[in-house]
């Protein structure tokens, strides 16, 4: 295995190099090696039992790695396991919570772990919680359990939290609640990783992400580069207000094609698609209407590297059941 | 994970998050109810019942002269005992961990370990509480001797306590779930309150089971508990046996005890 020590980027907090983890004679996470900015939130998208979850429980101390080197804020997490855990908040999958406390004494428990940590009230308010601050743990709802879980990830205000399928079982208006809360988690200066295996999540909150399938990383990029890497390139569909000539647009370089479906115009290209073709059309005194665009998704992106989608129906939807999965590498 | 390396005291937590815990765990236990019952309420309920029957309270020429009452005055001491380390300790930490709540707070700058000795604290102090109560009563309202040597009585509740709670964690340490837990703990518990003469009193057992008895954990806490009410201090064998069970379970728990 090549050690790659670079010298420290300050700008760095998690970097991870030719990390390697088997479970018996299956190798669940193979030569993967991406770093994560300040700041950032870095996705680690993949199908159930790709090697997401090894990979940041070796990243957060809790599975020492075979192979590869790890750095989080310049910690080894194997050795320097207590100043991590001061910097790193971490949610793990399906984990449960004394079901006899109330929020708040939940939270006050956390809380009093680390030194500088977050108003508990505050924080209630933050995560839509304030009016279940007396609720007993198991009286929650699925979608309360989980934003409280994220919130004890948070409450240390960590530099780096580790947030794994953070919004799984979550129905969808809390889920949107939920993307608002890492949004504005990360405004407040904490680096994130996210493992998920919703493709729409890492697309709305991913600065970049790492595709993951079978233990090893395809493609490292932001979505939009991901997505145009599987060529589907982008699409925009809008009402024009008067007639125009289709080869005003088909003259640019971005634009691909142009198709007109009664009155609406499905123009296909690339790069900054949207903006050459508004500006086009404004300077020829014609406005756009509805104008919808379509992005290639991860989804394409995942299909087109791996050649498998990304959801597979008969997956068990827990990872930690990856070795019954077979959709390990042997070794 | 094996909690002898886990604990790594390079960087400490507030010395607060300790009281948190104890504060917490505490609720758990008086909101869960039956955790006090069993373990505070059960053997003052008995109490009550034996010494509001007369046979109870007539001295005994089998007995050496004593009451029934006061031959069950220890063992029912031993029993809160019992009761607290076999179904307080051990289905709460297995619970914990099949739960995921050892692992979780292992990512956090809380050792876990700190989670058990706030398990210990908790069901130390439900024991003593219970261990005054069944005291007081039988002293105050049923008219018992008060432990003639009352350093010998502390001491042999200490060594009792010693003894079953390493059980309890080494059960704690070997069940994979709650319920394992508790049927692992129940297989424990009748035998070793059996041996403690709950159904026949140690006097009263033939010869070859009282030596039996004298061999268990809580067969040997009667019998030094008995004598350090009677005046005399205990017998050395009857210290020395607990003192082996809390020795040997207790090495083996910590050396097994996995938090996830």
């Amino acid at each position: 295995m090549t050690d790659v020590s670079d010298p420290p980027r300050t700008d760095v907090v998690v970097d991870v190099t030719h990390l390697r983890k088997c479970y018996e004679d299956l190798v669940a996470v193979e030569d993967v090696s991406f770093s994560v900015a300040a700041g950032e939130i870095f996705g680690i998208l993949g199908p159930n039992g790709a090697g997401k979850t090894t990979t940041v429980e070796c990243i957060t101390g809790l599975r020492r790695p075979d192979g590869g080197q790890i750095r989080v804020l310049g910690l080894n997490p194997q050795a320097d396991g207590a100043e991590l855990h001061e910097l790193v908040g971490v949610q793990l999958q399906s984990s449960q919570l004394p079901g006899l406390l109330r929020v708040r004494e939940i939270l006050r428990l956390y809380r009093s772990f680390y030194r500088d940590p977050a108003d508990v009230d505050e924080f209630l308010e933050t995560l839509g919680l304030a009016d279940k601050g007396n609720a007993l743990y198991k009286s929650l709802s699925g979608g309360q359990k989980q934003r409280l879980s994220i919130a004890l990830a948070l409450i240390g205000r960590p530099k780096v939290a580790v947030l794994d399928e953070m919004t799984t079982g979550l129905d969808p208006a809390a889920r949107r609640a939920t993307w608002d809360l890492i949004e504005s988690v990360r405004d407040h200066g904490t680096s994130m990783i996210l493992v998920t295996h919703f493709m729409d999540e890492a697309q709305r909150l991913c600065d970049r992400l790492a595709l993951v399938d079978h233990g090893r990383i395809v493609a490292t990029g932001t979505p939009g580069q991901l997505a145009e890497q599987a060529g589907g390139g982008k699409r925009v569909r809008f009402v024009p207000d008067k007639p125009f000539d289709d080869e005003q647009l088909t003259a640019l370089p971005e634009v691909t094609s142009v198709e007109r479906h009664g009155k609406h115009v499905v123009v296909q290209g690339s790069g900054q698609l949207v903006n050459a073709v508004i500006s086009t059309l404004a300077a020829a005194g014609i406005t756009a209407d509805d104008v919808e665009m379509e992005s290639a998704t991860l989804e394409d992106a995942f299909v087109s590297l791996t050649g498998s989608p990304l959801h597979d129906p008969d997956a068990d939807t827990d990872e930690g059941a990856l070795k019954k999965t077979g959709k390990l590498v042997r070794r | 994970m094996s909690m002898a390396w886990s604990i790594r005291p390079a960087r400490v937590p507030p010395r607060a998050a300790f009281g948190e815990l104890l504060r917490t765990e505490s609720l758990i236990v008086v909101r869960q109810r039956s955790g006090l019952i069993v373990g505070i309420g059960l053997p003052v309920i008995l109490m009550l019942i034996f010494g509001s029957i007369p046979a109870f309270r007539k001295a005994e020429t089998s007995l050496h002269g004593l009451t029934l009452l006061d031959v069950y005055l220890p063992v029912l001491v031993a029993m809160s005992m019992n009761n607290l380390g076999m179904f307080g300790l051990p289905p709460v930490l297995a619970g914990y961990r099949e739960g995921g709540i050892l692992r979780r707070l292992s990512t956090t700058p809380l050792p876990p370990s700190w989670v058990l000795g706030a398990q210990l604290v908790i069901n130390f102090c439900e024991a003593v509480a219970s261990i005054v109560i069944v005291l007081v009563l039988g002293v105050a309202v049923f008219n018992l001797r008060a432990p003639q040597n009352p350093g010998a009585f502390v001491l042999s509740v200490l060594l009792t306590i010693a003894a079953l709670f390493s059980i309890g964690l080494w059960i704690a340490a070997v069940a994979r779930t709650y319920k394992a837990a508790n049927l692992i703990s129940s297989a424990f518990f009748y035998p070793l309150l059996f041996f403690a003469g709950l159904w026949v009193p140690q006097p009263e057992m033939p010869a070859a089971l009282r030596h039996v008895s004298d061999f268990t954990p809580l067969g040997a806490s009667v019998q030094a508990l008995q004598s350090a009410v009677e005046g005399p201090f205990p017998p050395a064998s009857s210290l020395l046996v607990m003192a082996g069970y809390a020795l040997v379970f207790g090495f083996v728990a910590v050396r097994t005890f996995k938090w996830e």
